[in-house]
């Protein structure tokens, strides 16, 4: 069985500010691969607020971020990640 | 520094008043002008179609006063010295943005070439009714400058004034003509270039970054940019701090609404500028302004005919109301009398500063035409008594 | 971005070495923003802002002028030379602000009952003249800001508090109206679009003339919860399922209702002078060498 089933493994991942999340769900809701879900715990203003229940399918698409009106959560590919943080450290060098 | 030679028609000419303030505008270096027709003012944005093609710039006539008076200070943050010119409804429908103009502190000229009123009134015949309108029109506590020509000399003269003192103070300054001195034609001199005085935009030498808009200067002004200059502002109609970011609370109100109105309020008296004539020692005075003001001349003149000491002081400057020296007046006569086109309205500013030190008499008239001079001389002899 | 759910990705300064792609273009000092729970506003923000990324303009010629109501305040987020100016005149403003300063590429970003309601003939006469605009307008229905009033475009049956019996006025169909007037370019999308939206935003920006786009988005607030229509993502969702791609479609036909299809898509694209460019070439033409071609 295990050679019909490939095992994924997440190409991206999202970054949540918990804190700025109004719960609208429109991240959960527009996700292509249902990855993400709604957190048991609320945030300070009383919302649940987005979580990565199932990483490995999270592609790092991106458009979550395009959705979420309160600009409190993203996603991004890997390598992207690696590559934005290698720019922010170059352009930051006092850091 | 002095006038850009492009925009002067330097010579000695034969204008109306509103031909001879669009001059003003262009010696002044105004570049931009949004405006709509109304008359008796079209003249003026008609003379400025004709001409700013050869000068470089940009006339639009938009679809109404309330597109004209903002199309305005769009051009403002774009740079440009501007102007809109209207008349008593469409100065009705500016009122809007002469609160944004106030307190976005844009430097723009406002020209009103008054006519009867109210709504459409008399159209081709004047007033000089809308005095009032202008300081207490707009919403909120604000003040303007206001200048008030007797004739066509003084229209290029004072609009040259007006965006200059619109320049120095980031405030709107009116034009107060009237129907009569918009049309009447007379001799009209326009100097050299290089004989003209031009204040000029007082833009920011701060980089991008250090730069807060409406952080004022010790004169109560702050220093400009204009959009596309890298300083990324914001401008607002609300209340605002001095990075111009919306600051609703009493306390910024007070801070930025007061720190406004004291920018006029303090140089009130640097502001002023009455013309005297043998007000020391007189009996009456008569307080007038604009084209009362000729026909005031006339009675006073009849007066002193008859063995009378009376005084003359004419307005060129109404508002800011020149408070102090009205008062400095009234302890020197014994009794005011105050000409004006409307049913009383600059009166009520001379009572005020007068404080009933003497009394104070008013000729009014509903507009339409000018006062018989004879009424005037009669309230100066009734006053004399 | 104090909290991350890869702590890993801050420096020891807390400051974050990933931050959403948003910020960069937001005065972020003043965020969180005003909007509601679920409003549509913010989710075209981001898209707006991917567009000015992805068109790589220079952002200090980037001018954003807003009018009055919740879309109204788009301009004060974003980090650009940003105006909010007075109820309906955004687009009168700006007008005002590219001719002064024809280097710049201005944005108008506002609401529909600031554009077309009290700002309708502003809208009519710079598309006619075809005034070097981008005119955005954010279409929830109602009036967000005053407490959900009716609007020039709540469709007919919609609940509102000055129409509490329901609303019996023909709303306007804002794409038919800017192509009648005159627009060069005329496109629709919603929020649930987020992509094509993007995309309509890029192109839009490369482009001359007076751009019109409008884009639905939900007042969860105001005029979803008083119609019972849900919240935010049931909109959403029913823009999915409603919205239909008509490329170039007729815009007398794009109307849109409290139900039946959302028809999306780039309507007009042509190409006329601009304002400017006619009346440069025009004094050129009849003025010859005494014209002093304007540039700014
Ligand atoms: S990045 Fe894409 S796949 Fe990942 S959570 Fe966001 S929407 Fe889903
Ligand atoms: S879209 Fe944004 S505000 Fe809405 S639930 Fe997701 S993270 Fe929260």
């Amino acid at each position: 069985m295990s050679d019909a089933t490939p095992v994924r493994k997440a190409k991206g991942t999202v970054f949540v500010q918990p804190e700025v999340c109004k719960g609208c769900s429109y991240c959960i809701e527009f996700c292509p691969t249902d990855c993400l879900e709604f957190s048991r715990e609320f945030n300070a203003k009383g919302y649940h607020f987005p979580v990565l229940g199932r990483p490995e399918d999270c592609t790092g698409c991106g458009l979550c971020g395009l959705y979420c009106p309160d600009f409190a959560i993203f996603g991004m590919r890997f390598k992207d990640i690696e590559a934005a943080k290698a720019a922010s450290l170059a352009s930051h060098p006092t850091r | 520094m002095t006038a850009d030679p492009k925009g002067v028609l330097t010579g000695v000419h034969f204008l109306d008043g509103d031909h001879a303030a669009c001059e003003g505008a262009l010696a002044a270096g105004c570049r931009f002008v949004s405006g709509y027709p109304i008359t008796p003012s079209t003249e003026v944005v008609e003379r400025f179609a004709q001409r700013i093609p050869m000068v470089g710039g940009v006339f639009i006539q938009m679809e109404d006063e309330l597109a004209a008076s903002i199309t305005m200070l769009g051009a403002v943050w774009g740079g440009k010295k501007v102007m809109t010119v209207t008349s008593g409804p469409g100065l009705s429908l500016m009122m809007e943005h002469l609160g944004l103009a106030y307190i976005t502190e844009a430097p723009c000229v406002f020209i009103d070439v008054q006519r009867g009123g109210p709504s459409t009134g008399l159209p081709t015949l004047p007033a000089q009714a809308d005095m009032m309108q202008v300081k207490w029109g707009s919403h909120g506590d604000y003040e303007i400058i206001a200048l008030v020509p007797d004739s066509p000399q003084e229209c290029f003269d004072l609009t040259i004034k007006a965006f200059n003192l619109a320049e120095q103070w980031r405030v709107p300054v009116f034009l107060m003509m009237d129907e009569v001195v918009g049309h009447m034609t007379e001799r009209v001199v326009i100097p050299e270039a290089s004989a003209i005085e031009i204040t000029e935009r007082r833009w920011t030498k701060k980089a991008p970054g250090e730069y807060r808009p409406f952080d004022a200067c010790a004169d109560g002004v702050p220093a400009m940019a204009k959009a596309g200059d890298g300083h990324r502002i914001h401008v607002t109609g609300l209340t605002h701090d001095e990075r111009g970011w919306p600051a609703l609370t009493p306390k910024s109100q007070d801070k930025l609404i007061r720190r406004l109105t004291n920018k006029i309020r303090d140089n009130a008296d640097a502001l002023a500028d009455i013309r005297e004539d043998q007000c020391e020692g007189a009996d009456v005075i008569v307080v007038s302004y604009g084209i009362t003001s000729r026909v005031a001349s006339s009675a006073v003149l009849q007066a002193r005919a008859q063995g009378l000491k009376v005084g003359h002081a004419r307005l060129v400057v109404a508002w800011p109301f020149p408070t102090t020296r009205i008062a400095y007046l009234a302890t020197q006569c014994r009794a005011m009398v105050v000409p004006e086109l409307n049913l009383g309205q600059m009166v009520h500013e001379v009572s005020r500063a007068v404080a009933g030190k003497v009394p104070v008499r008013l000729v009014d008239h509903a507009g339409g035409t000018v006062h018989d001079p004879k009424v005037i001389l009669d309230c100066i002899l009734g006053a004399a008594r | 971005m104090s909290e991350t759910t890869l702590n890993d990705d801050q420096d020891l300064s807390g400051l974050p070495l990933v931050d959403n792609p948003v910020m960069p273009y937001l005065r972020q000092e003043r965020i969180p923003h005003i909007w509601c729970p679920g409003c549509g506003i913010g989710t075209t923000v981001n898209c707006f802002t991917r567009a000015l990324e992805e068109a790589a303009l220079d952002l200090d010629k980037v001018a954003i002028v807003s009018g009055i109501g919740c879309t109204g305040r788009v301009a004060g987020y974003l980090n650009l030379d940003s105006f909010h100016t007075t109820h309906g005149r955004a687009i009168p403003f700006a007008t005002g602000l590219k001719l002064a300063n024809p280097d710049l590429n201005v944005v108008v970003y506002s609401g529909d009952g600031d554009l077309f309601a009290i700002g309708g003939n502003h809208f009519m006469h710079a598309a006619r003249r075809n005034m070097d605009l981008l005119v955005v307008c954010v279409n929830n229905f109602t009036y967000g800001m005053t407490g959900g009033q009716v609007a020039p475009t709540t469709p007919i049956g919609a609940t509102q508090t000055t129409m509490p019996f329901g609303n019996f006025e023909n709303p306007a169909s804002l794409p038919f109206l800017a192509d009648a007037a005159g627009a060069t370019f005329v496109a629709r999308w919603t929020v649930f679009h987020v992509r094509q939206l993007t995309r309509c935003f890029k192109e839009a920006l490369g482009k001359k003339g007076f751009r019109f786009i409008e884009i639905m988005a939900p007042c969860p607030t105001l005029f979803l919860r008083r119609n019972r229509l849900g919240d935010g993502v049931d909109m959403v969702r029913q823009y999915k399922e409603r919205s239909v791609l008509r490329n170039g479609a007729d815009t007398k036909e794009v109307a849109v209702g409290m139900e039946g299809d959302i028809v999306v898509g780039t309507f007009v694209d042509r190409e006329r002078p601009t304002w400017l460019e006619a009346m440069n070439s025009h004094f050129s033409s009849v003025l010859g060498d005494r014209y002093r071609t304007y540039g700014g």
